[in-house]
């Protein structure tokens, strides 16, 4: 069992948690996920992994209220378990494994939309650990959906805002604010994206138009997490190839996100039946 | 004691309305038709059936104990070699193993030994205060001359919970040591598990017991850890004081055909479609699992696997198609299976192999694409191989396309541990004893050989657990 030790709600939808995984906060890099079952008879959920502490044992994950089985896992408290935690899943991050020479030459610009900023944060803070230079872009729509702000700060060199109501930082979405800094002079050779598949679609046009490599990080379907469904199936440079397994994070410019946007939405009908008849879990006896 | 009476037939749910439920098909024998079958087993000197069984159950001499009505004498004659007697009993194809050699086949039916291993072992789990005494402190094979406390204490790793893990980690827990298996689903089981459904293999009636028998032999089994990821053998090894590690990962990576539209809504491997409904049991209402059929499907595949599929998706509500490019009689799946799926309702769809699946403008499928096949010459296998007859294309209106081509092995464990070599199928590399080109690592199963049986599963997994004991032995 999987032991919640600490829970706060990031905006009335956004929850973090830090959770005993013992073996899994040992194995865990950045750029990985993780799958969460709340109980006996809730799905298999993805969840970035957006901290861990191997000395403590923990994994932090962030959570965003989608579904029914989202809102299950939100609606536990601290001292409760889940019954299972799974992972670390996936290919870590492309720099985790970089020859020191060649991180030295490079400057990050890491791109995050809503609930993605969560991921982003290990992957900015190991970059500056290990002294490369990295920027950071947080997008939200309003104001009151920004995460992270304050954590990402202190893992960064330049941290950007923007809101698509201008309610704070830039006016503007993720794609006008990474204009706006390459305009003022910022260079990168590499972006790294993640949010909702049409954010990342139009961040990665973004990012070709500014010559900028992208790297995108998927969040495709998926059951088991470790190749065996291929329902995350993904056409990358005309390859199809497993998210799960072989990502999450590919190249943008070779990803067709059309269809990954369409194959996301594969069970949207049933799942909006499940919401309808779903007794949400939050305040049952203990 | 033989007679010339037929072969008892087995009692089984009607066909019309098993189509719209997951209550098991097959009732089994009840006590009286279980002793007049095993009345017709001749008991030959030399039975021709144990030798067919990959695990060497003494069929003989557990049918004689159904004779006498000592069904717990008959439970402790198969726990002797078989963990999974319930299982073994409804999911291997005895029709080419025991049953198939069994001496009255040859002018008459075979005696029903799954039958009878599946009611023994029925039996003995409603009564459970019959169930054959199989605690690490009786084992059921004592070893001669070797000290028990030679091997006391000692760990070993079992990597997958399936079947060849199972029967692994059975014998070794018996022989003293100390096991643990490491699943990464949520539950153990393995293929039993997420592939086999609930109308052939009750999870929670058969399954659960059967794996809780394992455990009481001292097997610990921890769930969620993932090796190749999680923890590597090599850490397992060097830091958590493992002498040896058998890996039954078996063959979990599916296969697609490469055709133009595999990636559209609607089209799933039948490893999805399948662990959705039976690991995640998306067909219990009071699961949260989404599942897809629609109102008509094409499973792609001949096998087992493409049996089960249509076998669910037909309970799931839809109209279903086999298509295959052979005809009925290469078909690789269980007759039984097959028979089964006709009588329920299933379409076969013979020498027809698709060749696009056709989306509609919101990105789902629409139809599938075939071509009619011919048999031509006998190919290496000693089967007819199928060729496309030119330009007789058509299209079959479908929903959902159910990908059943088989399937291979998962890299993860191979790829993150040093030493460890796969063939080019990708299947790990083992000799007849089922040690790895590792020195201390052993694999069996269908990390092995590519897709195969349960049964064989478990053999492979015997056989590497006595590799196992000689190479602790020998250290």
């Amino acid at each position: 069992m999987f032991e919640i030790l600490t829970k706060e709600m990031l905006t009335p939808i956004i929850c973090r948690m830090k959770v005993s995984a013992p073996r899994l906060a040992a194995a865990a890099q950045p750029g990985q996920f993780l799958i969460v079952r709340a109980d006996e008879k809730g799905e298999r959920i993805p969840l970035t992994i957006s901290d861990f502490d191997r000395k403590e044992g923990t994994v932090t994950i962030v959570t965003q209220k989608i579904g029914a089985s989202t809102a299950d896992i939100i609606a536990y408290e601290p001292g409760e378990c889940f019954a299972d935690v799974v992972g670390p899943l996936g290919l870590p991050s492309d720099f985790v494994e970089m020859p020191a020479d060649k991180l030295k030459e490079q400057r990050y610009i890491l791109i995050a939309g809503g609930l993605g900023t969560a991921p982003v944060y290990p992957q900015a803070k190991w970059l500056k650990e290990h002294g490369v230079p990295v920027d950071v872009i947080i997008g939200a729509k309003t104001k009151d959906l920004l995460i992270y702000t304050e954590e990402m700060r202190g893992v960064c060199d330049n941290l950007f805002i923007c809101t698509d109501d201008g309610s704070e930082g830039f006016k503007g979405m993720g794609t006008n604010m990474l204009e706006h800094v390459v305009e003022e002079g910022h260079k990168y050779t590499q972006a790294v994206i993640i949010g909702p598949m049409i954010m990342m679609k139009f961040t990665t046009l973004t990012c070709k138009k500014l010559g900028i490599p992208a790297i995108v990080s998927l969040n495709t379907l998926m059951v088991d997490g470790t190749g065996m469904c291929g329902a995350c199936r993904v056409s990358v440079g005309g390859k199809t190839r497993f998210a799960c397994v072989e990502g999450p994070e590919f190249d943008g410019y070779e990803v067709d996100f059309d269809e990954a946007m369409r194959r996301q939405g594969q069970y949207r009908a049933e799942e909006a039946a499940a919401n309808e008849n779903h007794v949400c879990k939050i305040g049952r006896g203990k | 004691m033989a007679n010339r009476i037929p072969r008892v037939a087995v009692r089984e749910q009607d066909p019309k309305v098993r189509a719209t439920n997951f209550e098991e098909v097959c009732y089994g024998y009840n006590r009286e038709e279980a002793m007049l079958e095993a009345s017709r087993c001749l008991h030959c000197k030399n039975p021709r059936c144990v030798m067919a069984c990959p695990v060497s159950v003494k069929i003989p001499d557990f049918i004689a104990k159904v004779c006498e009505g000592d069904f717990k004498g008959a439970a402790a004659v198969i726990a002797e070699d078989s963990s999974l007697p319930a299982v073994c009993g409804r999911v291997c194809p005895q029709e080419t193993q025991c049953e198939g050699s069994c001496i009255l086949g040859v002018k008459g039916e075979p005696v029903a030994i799954g039958k009878l291993e599946r009611f023994v072992a029925d039996y003995c789990r409603e009564f459970a205060e019959e169930a054959p005494v199989r605690d690490s402190e009786h084992p059921a094979i004592p070893l001669e001359g070797v000290e028990k406390s030679a091997r006391t204490g000692k760990r070993v790793a079992v990597v997958g919970s399936g079947p060849a893990g199972l029967a692994c980690a059975s014998d070794l827990a018996k022989w003293g040591y100390d096991v643990t298996i490491f699943e990464a689903l949520h539950k153990a089981g393995g293929v039993l598990e997420y592939g086999i459904p609930e109308f052939r293999l009750p999870k929670d009636k058969v399954l659960k017991h059967e794996i809780q028998e394992v455990r009481k032999l001292g097997v610990k089994i921890e769930t969620d850890v993932i090796i190749g990821k999680t923890v590597t053998i090599d850490s397992l090894m060097d830091e958590e004081g493992f002498k040896a590690v058998f890996i039954g990962s078996g063959a979990g990576l599916p296969k697609f055909m490469g055709i133009p539209g595999e990636n559209l809504c609607g089209v799933f491997s039948a490893n999805e479609f399948l662990t959705r409904n039976n690991l995640m049991k998306a067909w219990r209402e009071d699961y949260l699992t989404p599942i897809h059929a629609g109102k008509k499907v094409c499973v792609v595949g001949g096998g087992n696997v493409a049996m089960d599929a249509a076998r669910t998706a037909l309970r799931l509500g839809a109209e279903v198609h086999i298509i295959y490019r052979r005809t009925e009689a290469e078909l690789p799946a269980r007759k039984e299976e097959v028979h089964h799926a006709i009588e329920e309702g299933i379409i076969f769809d013979m020498l027809t192999n698709p060749v696009e699946i056709i989306g509609d403008e919101k990105g789902w499928v629409k139809s599938l694409k075939c071509i009619r096949m011919e048999l031509g010459e006998p190919d290496e296998s000693g089967r007819r191989s199928p060729v496309p007859i030119e330009g007789s294309e058509f299209e079959i209106d479908t929903e959902v396309v159910i990908m059943a081509l088989g399937t291979s092995p998962n890299p993860m464990i191979s790829r993150s541990t040093a030493g460890l070599e796969t063939n080019r199928r990708g299947c790990l590399i083992a000799d007849e004893k089922g040690a790895t080109t590792r020195p201390g690592v052993f694999a069996g199963g269908d990390a092995v050989t590519g897709a195969a049986t349960v049964i064989l599963a478990m053999g492979a997994g015997r056989t590497a657990a006595k590799a196992i004991d000689e190479y602790i032995k020998s250290l």
